[in-house]
Parts: C-alpha cells; structure tokens; sequence
C-alpha cells in the first residue's frame, strides 16, 4: 500500500446538526418575553457559507427601541440596582451554567450562521463566552475590593451594539461586566450574526433573570444608532469598525453617556531572527487566518527581519499550502465563509490594490465552493509602509509583509499607523520581548504567541482602535460610576 | 495503512523463542477472519532473537528490526555497542534501532553522539537505521530538536521518539518537532528521512492525527511503511475493532481479537 | 412493622477515600440524650496519612487553572445546595432548631459562591508590577503556601468548616479540617459533597476526633506550611506558635463568628499565599529607564 498511489485527501466531517433547535422566525426579546414588532418587518439570516437564509429575525423600529430602553430602565429601577451583589452574582452564574449545557447547539448555530469554522466556535468562542460569563458573575459582590477608596456605583441603562466577528463573545463581553456592576442592558447584535444573541435571550429567559435586565433587539445599522442615541441611556458600548465609532462618539458628545468603543486594528506581528521559526510561522498563520481574518487585533502587518524573510516565507507558504478550506460545519476545516458579500466584495478590492501597488502576491491552489463567499488566505510580499495594504484594514485573509532591520526601526513602523489594538513580537530573547512590549503603542501585545484571549485579561485599543477595556479588572470601570 | 505501518515489538528481559514465534505469527496473521487485513510492516526484537525471527518471517515481506547500542539506556562502551550491531546484522536484521546517548548529549558533548550515530550507521551495513532520541529524557523541544537534527545529518533513515520504557513516550508536539527537522533538512538537500512515533499510542483515532500531521508537516509521499512507522503493540487491535466497526457497524470486544 | 432505617457509619475522609481511624477508636459525641455515632477518634497517624495525601494532591491542585478552581468551588456549593434537606436534618440531629440549620445550610452555599468568585481574581488585587528604578520587568504574585492544618471552630457544624475550607482552597492550597469535637456529623456529610463536586482526592482531608490530642503533633509536623485555629485561642495560641518555629509554619487565628456576612472575603484568601517578586531585564540600548 503505498502513499503515492492513494488520494489522501481529508473524508467529510461534519457536525451534525440534527439536535439544534432554530426557529424558523425570530421576535425581539424585551421584558422578559419575545415580542413582536409593530413595524412587523423581518429579514433573512444567511447561511454565508450555502447562501441560504436559516431563519427570520426582526427589524426593529424606533418605538421598539423606546420599549426597550423603557424595559431595561423599569428593570433597572425596579429589581436590579438595589438587589444585593450576591443575589445578581447568583443570577448571572446561570447564564454560564447554561451556555455549557447547550454548548454544542451554540457552536453549530453560531458557525452556520457566521461562517466561521466549528473548531473555533466550539473550542475557542462559546466556551470563552461562557467564561467570560463566569469570571464576571463573581465580582458583582465584590466591586468596592476593585477600587480602593471608593463606593462604586451602577451607570443605569447600557446601549451595547456588537459586530458580527464574534457574535456570541461580544455579547458575552458586553452584557457580563454590565450586569455584574448592577446595569441592565439593552443589545443590538449585528445584523448578519443575530441568532446566538438570540439563543442567548433564550437562556436567559430560561435563567429567569427579572424582566428587563436583558433585552435583546435586532436590526440593521440605523437600530443601532437609534438606541445609542436615545436619551435615557446611561452608558453607550460598541465593538465595530472605526468609521462607526467615530460616528457613535460624534452623536452622543456632550450628552454626558459614558462612552467605550473597541474598533479597527492594523496589528504589527513582529518576527525576529533569533525566534523559534516555526513556532513563529505558526503564530503568523493563527494571527492573520484565524475567523478568516475577521478579527480586529488580527496581526495583519507582517514584520520579518531581513536575515530570516526567505526561511520565514518559505515555512510560511509550505503551511498555507495545507491549510484546509471549506464547509464551516467540516470538523477539518480551517477557512470558513467570509462573513458576507459585502467583506467579500471589500477583501477583494484590497487585493486588487495589493497587486496594482505591485506587492508580490501568493495563494494556495484552492477550488473554492461555487456557493458561498470565500477567500483563500492570501500573503503579500515586498510590501512596504506606504502601501495602502499595509496602513488600511482589510478585515480579511490577507497578509501584507515587510523586512526589518533593527529594533528601533521595527518598533517605529510599528507604530506608525493611526490603530493601537494589538501587536506580536516573536523573540526568545526575554529581554528583548519586554523592551519590545514596553514600546509598542497598543492595548495588547503578545509575545512568542497570537489571539489569546481571557476573560481575566483586559482588551482595549489605543488611539484609533478605541478606548475603554474589556476583560479583566479593567473592565469593570467602564460600567460603573467610580 | 495504520497496521501496515506498526512495528510489532517485544523486548522484554523474559522473552523467549516461543514468546518471539508467537508474535511473528500474529504479524503476518492479524485478523484471518477477516477478509483483505494487511500485515505489518515489521516486527522489532532484540539482537539474540533476530535469526528467530527471520525464520519465521520467511516468504513474507514483513521486516525484522533489531534494538541494538546497549538498549535501552546505551550506557556502554563505543566498542560493545558496535559488536552489538553487528550481531543483530549478521543475524539478518533488515532495520536496526539504536539510541543515542543522552547523557553524552546532556554533557553537550554533541560531537560525540554525532560521531557515534555515524560509526553506527557504517556497521549497519545495508540494513537501515533508526536513531532513537528518547523524547521523554531530553526535556524540551529545543534539545529535541537539536538532537534530531544531529541524527539527521550523521546519517539516520529514520528517527524515533522512544525506547517505550520510560514516560512520557511519543507526543504529538514532540512528534511535530521532529517531523518540522525532517521537513527543513528535505527543504535543504531534497533527501527524504523516516520518522517513528513510539509508544503512547494506543488507539486509532490518535493514530489519525498523527498521520494528518504528518500529511500537513511533510506531504503524502512520507504516508508509507518506509517513510512513517508507529512502534506500538496494542494500536493493531484496536485497529482492527475500528475496521470492524466500520464494516459492521457494530462496537466491538477485545475477545474477539487474538493478542498475539 | 415500620420499615427499619439503614443506619450510616461515619469514617474520616482522606486523600479522596472515607477510611476509619487507623487507630480503631472512637468517640460518642451526643446531643442530649441522643447519641450522634461512633465518631472515628482520629490519631497522630492519621493525622501523618492526610498530610501525605495533601501534600501529593497540592501541586497538581494549584496547577489547576483559576477558572477550573472556581468552577470546582461552584460545583461545591450546586452540590450542598441540592442536598439542603440532608444537610437541614444533620444540623438539626446535632441540635440546632430547624430555622438556625436553614440559614446555616443557606449561607454556606452563599460562601461558596462568593468564594467561587475570587479564585480567578484575588490575584488581580493583590499582585503588583512593581515601578524599579532600574531596566527591569519586575511583578510579584501570590502563591499558595502549600499544605494547610484547619481547626474549626466549635460552635459551628457546617458553616465554620465552610467558611475555613473555601479561602484556603481558592488560594491553591490543600487543606487537613478538624472537625468540631462535639459536632462533628456535617464536616464529613460536606467530605461527601466534596466528593461528588470534582475536587480531586487529597486536596480536602477531613479528621473527626479531639483537638488537644492532635494539636500538637500537627505544630510539630514539619511537612505542615501554616496552621489556622478557629475560635478561642487563649489557652493554645502561645504554645502553638512555640511549637510551629520547627519549620516556621504560619500561623492563622480566627475568632470570628462566622455567620456575620463580612466573616469572609480575599484576605482570608491572601493569608494562606507567598508572595513571590521576579526580575526580568529589559533590553535597552540606548537609554537607561524602565518603561513598566
């Protein structure tokens, strides 16, 4: 039986999908209950990796925002913000409890309706969810321990609007630490990405939290602005692109709404000669094509001191080269579906830029699906700072590279660029890792690793990539009155 | 392809010609009942055991490797352990395994274990050899890496994570490390080297996601008893169960499966 | 004829097994004219086997991420929660009134959760990057002391042996708890909940049996990191801290009651912790500071 002479290629295997429990339409989760809307609009949920629409979900109207932000209020006055820490820890520890019961559905929804691969729903968002969840449960007795000298209080209303990168997470990193500091909340997932916040209203109906502590509404961008904008909320939250977050800051300033927002990122992922390479290579393809690149703190800049590049480039294309496309649902796949037509149409206008500013382009062969919008992890060489790849966000698969010299020049293009989300710096130098991370200009940086995330470990961004942190005992400022 | 790629192995101080016969059997025999079972790609045993062996082995082509160097610690002298190869090569053995010595290596004698690994492989004479590093003594990656790539370059046709008598026997990620050394030297000069996973292995789904590592590390020509090898005993019957299984669709019981 | 109960023997609880005394004896605890059992009379050498028990348990223990401890400890307090009625009716065997027992049951669970919840943060409270004058990355952390000897109070069957366990576990220590000499039936029932909770075997060893009997062997016993004594320590503090200078155990006092609601929080948690300070250069070549 020899190797050569057999196809090897990967068999199918797909989770199954016969014990999930979607419903065929969705209504607003206000109060406690699933409502209708009186604009009684719905739109399609779509499957980005068939291009079929898996269930109804509602488009909110400005009334159904005003009930809303009216259920979180009456919640908010009424059962939550004199309830005893320990009773709301009690409460918010289901949430949790739960999400682990129903992980398995969680994940296969959260894949099917996004497009990002199962592995990563199952292994890395819903169980961070629920940790997130978890971590955050317990401070809500113990917040005057977080800041010495002072009695915290709760803000009142929060208004969290969430992309559609991390549907489940960011529901997870927004409505936890509020809850935990005595807030109630009302969220606007992304419109692409409803159904897991949707799920998640399920269990929390299911935990019984008080009515109104929760509410969950969807709809398209101008739901979003119109529940930032409203008047009677006290805290505005957003994780999304940078435009946005310039518009949402615009619209509530001088309301006196405390403000936090997560954007865009342009990460530099720094590789020095003396790292380990291949543990480096690694990091290089987890930073860029994990979640197809849709991540904000994605080390989209490629830095490779010149005396590695070839060796690193060449490992680099070898590990690309096995990377496995395809069905998010496959257990063995790595790249899933771009997220919509949209990101598809954007991550391929940059890559028709990448190649007419004369960046060396490469791909791996891939047959793409003929449904379904994909896009094979792409690597741009001979890239320079001034290349429009290299200082804008693409939000995709899609790695621009540069040589380096010598620290100080390194540490000075990475900061050049308007986003301060995230950096990687690969060294086994210690020394050097901590100069490096004493320097960069961002609110994470990762050494001799990429993409870690836990609830105990605060995110945020410097600069453009926004301000406030989420995770951790950072966290917790952003939704109190300190 | 897993059962055509494990090695068979006993070396235990009490085995005996009968025990040595027996295994033999079982490797050219793993499953009569069953129709279209392949054997395996070789039985391992120690030097006094290889004419054995090959008798028994006759007529099919299934290997017979040999431990040899003073296995397994490989604590003596350069002399002896030579005299120890050339025994198991005049006996016939078509593989020899050899340790290196990790003591030597942890001194950062590394000429030495180089020099040693190549005075090994010219008494190997034709028969190929497999350096074993014993993962499970060396401690971190990078001394895995280091002494795998030293292997490679004084000679090895393969090399191998453990003796399988001491913990921790083959890993993954230690598994990884050695296949990336492979992979970089094949980057280099285009020459292929085997490598064998050994001990630790005892299921077929974990045989699996060594084969996928070594598909998405190295490529499918290394998916090939000559270039990829498991040194385990109990990973062929539970092979076997999984086959069974999938035929039949029926969980199996290890009543059914002769041990040896 | 009335059905006849199945009366339990109660055994010691020790490195994830219930064994009797090594010893053979026992004691009969009452309550009134009730008897309580015939309660193992835990020895010197029992006392040796649960210190072996807790020290090979405490490394893979604190080597458990925080979350897992914390969701462990929650485990614990779903457990009790769910056995409430059982626990109700032992408090009351041993002579509390129905209403005492309830809240009793009651706030041991509320102290687990609370509990539950620092594991994963005390850390963040009370470590430090420390501002050196000189190039370097330099943080201290808390680390668990290692093998701890509890003596719970007496006036108190469950909560006080609830209210001792949990910080000392959610630091990363592992724990040998005397039970209350008179009233000792809960503190073993909980080692059943333990049990059942995900804790691995050695990391809660629980004794029954007299205090003055093992107090001294445990101050001596120089594989013991600290000891905590709860309740009245006038009669024993100054020989215990006499005696612990053999291996210089920490020494922890506690008389509190444990029924306030602030009779709990994260110093408990810090006073069975190190704290342990790393230097690690910064690579600066061209100018002299530290940027952390």
């Amino acid at each position: 039986m020899k190797g050569g002479n057999i196809d090897w290629a990967l068999a199918p295997a797909p989770e199954s999908t016969g014990h999930i429990q979607l419903k065929d339409r969705y209504e607003l989760f206000i109060g406690g209950k699933f409502v209708k809307s009186k604009g009684g609009n719905y739109f399609d949920s779509i499957d980005p990796s068939t291009e079929k629409a898996i269930a109804q979900v509602t488009e909110a109207t400005k009334a159904d925002v005003d009930r809303a932000v009216k259920a979180a209020r009456t919640a908010y006055d009424k059962y939550w913000k004199d309830m005893p820490g320990k009773e709301r820890a009690k409460y918010i520890y289901r949430i949790p409890r739960m999400m682990q019961e129903k992980a398995r559905e969680l994940a296969v929804i959260e894949s099917m309706d996004g497009g990002k691969v199962i592995r990563e729903s199952r292994d890395v968002d819903v169980p961070l969810a629920a940790a997130h969840f978890f971590y955050y449960a317990g401070w809500a007795d113990k917040l005057e321990y977080a800041f010495p000298n002072r009695r915290p209080e709760p803000l009142g209303v929060a208004a969290q609007v969430i992309p559609w990168n991390f549907p489940l997470l960011m529901a997870a990193w927004k409505i936890a630490p509020a809850l935990a500091c005595g807030n109630t909340v009302v969220l606007k997932p992304a419109e692409t990405t409803s159904l897991t916040a949707l799920k998640l209203a399920e269990i929390i109906q299911e935990a019984d939290l008080p009515p109104g502590v929760v509410n969950i509404i969807t709809g398209h961008g101008s739901v979003g602005a119109a529940l930032v904008e409203h008047p009677d909320v006290n805290k505005v939250a957003f994780t999304g692109s940078t435009a946005v977050g310039r518009h949402i800051q615009k619209a509530v300033a001088g309301t006196g709404k405390k403000v936090t927002l997560e954007l865009g990122g342009k990460a530099a992922n720094i590789i020095f000669e003396d790292a380990t390479i291949d543990q480096a290579v690694e990091g290089i393809v987890n930073g860029i094509y994990f979640n197809q690149g849709h991540v904000c703190c994605a080390g989209s800049r490629l830095f490779v001191q010149e005396s590695v590049h070839d060796e690193v480039i060449r490992k680099l294309k070898h590990r690309m080269d096995s990377l496995v496309l395809g069905s998010p649902l496959d257990k063995n796949t790595d790249i899933g579906a771009i997220n919509s037509k949209d990101q598809l149409k954007t991550i391929k206008d940059y890559i028709a830029i990448g190649k007419k500013e004369g960046a060396e382009y490469y791909a791996p062969e891939i047959a793409l699906p003929k449904k379904g919008y994909w896009c094979a992890p792409t690597l741009f060489t001979q890239v320079a700072q001034s290349n429009r790849i290299a200082q804008e966000e693409i939000f995709g698969p899609v790695l621009a590279t540069q040589t380096f010299r010598t620290v100080s020049e390194v540490i000075q293009k990475a900061n050049n660029t308007p986003y301060g989300l995230s950096a990687g710096v690969w060294t086994d130098k210690g020394s050097k890792i901590f100069n490096l991370t004493s320097e960069m200009r961002a609110g994470v940086v990762w050494a001799n690793t990429y993409n870690k995330f836990d609830p105990t470990s605060p995110f945020g961004g410097y600069k453009e990539s926004g301000f406030g942190r989420e995770g951790g005992l950072h966290g917790l400022s952003a939704y109190l009155k300190v | 392809m897993v059962l055509s790629m494990i090695d068979l192995t006993t070396l235990e101080g009490m085995d005996t010609e009968g025990k040595v016969k027996q295994l033999c059997y079982k490797a050219r025999h793993l499953h009569d009942a069953t129709k279209g079972i392949p054997h395996v790609a070789a039985v391992c045993v120690y030097p006094d055991m290889v004419a054995i062996a090959k008798n028994e082995l006759k007529g099919s082509d299934i290997g017979v490797a040999s431990v040899a160097t003073a296995f397994p610690s490989g604590h003596s002298s350069l002399e002896l352990k030579l005299d120890d190869v050339r025994l198991a090569v005049e006996a016939g053995a078509d593989e020899v395994d050899m340790v290196i010595s990790r003591g030597r290596f942890h001194q950062g004698d590394y000429a030495y274990v180089y020099d040693e690994i190549a005075a090994v492989k010219e008494a190997c004479g034709k028969a190929r050899l497999k350096v074993i590093l014993e993962t499970g003594e060396l401690g971190t990656f990078d001394k895995v890496r280091r002494a795998s790539d030293i292997s490679i370059a004084a000679g090895a046709d393969f090399i191998k994570t453990s003796t399988g008598k001491i913990k921790p026997a083959a890993t993954m990620p230690v598994t990884l490390v050695m296949l990336e050394a492979i992979r970089d030297h094949w980057f280099k000069t285009g020459e292929m080297v085997g490598m064998k996973p050994a001990g630790g292995i005892s299921n077929a789904k974990l045989a699996l996601h060594y084969l996928i590592m070594v598909k998405e590390t190295l490529g499918d020509q290394w998916l090939d008893k000559d270039w990829f090898r498991f040194g385990a005993s109990s990973l062929a019957n539970d092979v076997l169960m999984q086959i069974m299984k999938q035929r039949t669709g029926a969980y199996q019981s290890k009543d059914y499966f002769s041990i040896d | 004829m009335e059905r006849l109960e199945v009366l339990k023997t109660y055994k010691l609880y020790i490195g994830g097994a219930f064994p009797r005394t090594e010893s053979g004896r026992y004691y009969t605890p009452v309550n009134g004219k009730e008897r309580l059992g015939n309660i193992c009379l835990a020895s010197r050498k029992d006392l040796r086997n649960a210190v072996v028990a807790a020290r090979k348990a405490q490394p893979g223990w604190a080597g458990r991420t925080a979350y897992n401890r914390s969701q462990i400890l929650y485990r614990i307090a779903e457990m009790l929660e769910t056995r409430k009625a059982q626990f109700i009716d032992e408090l009351e065997q041993q002579g509390s009134t129905k209403a005492a027992a309830k809240k009793e049951v009651i706030a041991s669970v509320d102290r687990l959760i609370h509990y539950a919840g620092w594991c994963d943060k005390y850390q963040q409270i009370f470590s430090s990057v420390n501002p050196v004058a000189s190039a370097h990355f330099n943080f201290s952390v808390l680390e668990p002391t290692g093998v701890v000897y509890a003596m719970a109070s007496d006036d108190s069957a469950l909560l006080g042996i609830v209210s001792i366990m949990a910080p000392v576990i959610a630091g990363g220590n592992s724990l040998i708890l005397l039970a209350p000499e008179d009233r000792p039936l809960s503190a073993i029932t909980l080692g059943e909940v333990i049990h059942a909770s995900d804790v691995p075997g050695g990391v809660v060893n629980v004794l029954t049996g007299k205090k003055e009997e093992l107090i001294g062997h445990a101050a001596d016993h120089m594989d013991i990191n600290a000891i905590a004594y709860c309740g009245d320590s006038a009669g024993v503090k100054k020989d215990l801290e006499e005696r612990s200078v053999g291996n210089m155990k920490r020494i922890r006092i506690y008389d509190e009651d444990w029924k306030v609601a602030k009779a709990q929080g994260p110093y408990m948690i810090q006073d069975f912790c190190e704290v342990k300070t790393t230097w690690h250069p910064i690579e600066r070549i061209s100018s002299a500071g530290s940027s952390y």
